[in-house]
């Protein structure tokens, strides 16, 4: 390792890019091949999203959260690069939350949006975001989608990823205007399910998120889609009995003197 | 604006443009177009040797030009629903609108395509031709629809052995044994049969509705209310597609019945449709 005079240290640098020459593969970037999708209700909004993470051809994470915190009435749910998706919701929740201070009041989505939209068109797509934000303010349920080159779409309802298509089949199929909190999130659930179902890119369990007035209510692995068999307890508990007894000792501790204070330095010399 | 090649990042969903494209160089403007539909699904280039570098003066498909989208097949009780629409695009423009993409081969049998029309006319011929031997033959015989799967896929197959392949994504639908059969091949020889198959743009929309609700033993109506479902939801969302479908049944009562062109009730006027960028004015 370098010295420890602080900054930076670049001495793997140099060995990074001599293994990459004799033909080392770096990882890819986590990506979230993905199915996100969100819905508005008579009195607010559902989201929906998988929670696969994948890196490449590898499952990374089979249980990841991607509908993210922005503000307590905005989530989002967000498809493309694990990395950038979580520091851009980060830095706007961040932001969010310093204008929720300043301004005295509760957040409105667009705001939200905005920021988003602003970040990412700075960017010119290289950060890898698509988001579909969900929220309920003051003028009610809204649900937007933003691509990652900063251009934003307002839906009654939306999917984002991989599996966009196929949970977008089950939205167009059997969507209706004014669905009830159980419908919608039935719905949602359902085209979720699409998505794992028949994306290579999606998988493990379906998270939802329900925004209404009375607040939000992140219901995390709602459904298990692809759940183990049999699953080990933690702690083990094994019955007294389980192993048998050889040879008992007891000794008693009465004789034994107990001293209290700061232990001594082991002497190593 | 100049034409600009979109490309589309798995991980973002279909119609996104990666980094790639944000930095207007000459590399990426002049980059010659690609022609992105009905490219086979599994990512394979089917014409990858181009013919000219091995001196070989004949030319092989390399493109299609005229094309038909996705087609859908399910499996019920009575028999087999082959539906499609009856479009026949010139790259995005909607030029022929009353194509029929369902060919009738004999009383067991229909053989649906999407993919190049041209090529489809031609397969149409070879099975006229075998449905032609089979009459003269006059002893009652006609091909069964595993026969005329068979066929396809071998002629499918040979082809894109010579690297001139039949631009065609196939599904094969009938009633053999008074059991229906339904299979699907492929532009370069993919093959399968089961309970429902799809093509092109119904593989993502359609396959999720047939997964969950289609049943070997439906009754008709059942199996015609999730046709028209798929139908619409392929109409809805595949942009080189109309609302003018045919439906064509094969059932071991009734033989073989392609229904007139009709078009289906499509939902326009959700109320969150209205007015979209009413809380987000500047957005769209």
């Amino acid at each position: 390792m370098g010295s420890n005079a602080g900054g930076f240290d670049f001495d793997l640098c140099k060995r990074n890019a001599m293994l990459e020459n004799k033909g080392m593969v770096l990882p890819k970037a986590w990506k979230t091949g993905t199915t996100i999708a969100g819905l508005i209700y008579k009195d607010g909004v559902v989201l929906g999203a998988d929670t696969r993470s994948t890196s490449g051809n590898t499952v990374a994470d089979k249980n990841c959260s991607k509908i993210h915190f922005i503000a307590p009435n905005i989530y989002a749910c967000g498809a493309g690069t694990a990395a950038d998706l979580e520091h851009v919701t980060d830095m706007v929740s961040g932001q969010i939350a310093l204008h929720r201070y300043a301004t005295g009041r509760q957040t409105r989505l667009i705001t939200a949006m905005t920021m988003f939209k602003q970040h990412l068109f700075k960017y010119q797509g290289h950060v890898g975001a698509a988001l579909v934000l969900g929220g309920y303010d003051l003028n009610g349920p809204h649900l937007f989608t933003i691509y990652p080159h900063g251009s934003t779409d307002s839906l009654p309802f939306a999917t984002m990823g991989s599996g966009s298509v196929n949970a977008m089949a089950m939205f167009e199929a059997y969507y209706k205007d004014d669905m009830d909190r159980s419908e919608a999130m039935a719905l949602v659930a359902r085209a979720i399910r699409s998505g794992v179902m028949n994306d290579l890119g999606s998988g493990s369990n379906v998270d939802l998120c329900v925004i209404s007035k009375d607040g939000a209510d992140y219901l995390r692995n709602y459904e298990y889609l692809q759940a183990k068999t049999y699953t080990r307890q933690f702690p083990v508990k094994y019955p007294p009995g389980t192993a048998t007894v050889l040879k008992q000792r007891v000794l008693s501790l009465k004789d034994v003197e107990v001293i209290e204070g700061a232990a001594e330095e082991m002497d190593v010399s | 604006m100049l034409p600009r090649p979109t490309t589309h990042s798995k991980a973002l969903g279909p119609g996104v443009a990666g980094p790639e494209l944000a930095v207007a160089i000459s590399a990426v403007l002049d980059r010659p177009p690609k022609p992105v539909s009905h490219l086979p699904l599994s990512g394979a280039q089917p014409c990858a040797v181009d013919p000219a570098a091995l001196c070989d003066p004949r030319q092989h498909t390399k493109y299609p030009y005229v094309t038909g989208t996705s087609v859908m097949a399910i499996k019920y009780k009575d028999g087999v629903l082959v539906g499609c629409d009856t479009l026949g695009a010139y790259g995005t423009t909607k030029r022929y609108k009353s194509t029929q993409r369902i060919y009738h081969v004999n009383s067991k049998c229909v053989v649906a395509a999407g993919g190049e029309i041209s090529d489809f006319q031609y397969i149409s011929n070879l099975l006229d031709e075998l449905t032609t031997d089979d009459y003269r033959f006059d002893d009652g015989i006609e091909l069964s629809p595993q026969e005329v799967h068979s066929y396809l896929c071998r002629v499918m197959y040979n082809r894109r052995n010579k690297f001139d392949p039949l631009w065609n994504s196939l599904v094969v639908g009938g009633v053999q044994g008074g059991q229906p059969f339904l299979g699907m091949v492929g532009m370069i020889g993919t093959h399968y049969t089961d309970s429902h198959v799809t093509t092109g743009f119904a593989n993502q929309l359609a396959r999720p509705l047939f997964r969950e609700r289609q049943r070997d033993d439906m009754s008709e109506e059942d199996a015609l209310q999730l046709m028209y479902d798929a139908l619409k939801v392929c109409y809805y969302r595949d942009k080189v597609s109309i609302n003018k479908f045919q439906i064509a049944k094969v059932t071991k009562d009734d033989g073989v019945s392609i229904s007139e062109p009709f078009a289906l009730d499509m939902r326009w006027d959700y109320k969150m449709f209205a007015q979209p960028t009413k809380w987000a004015v500047g957005a769209w």
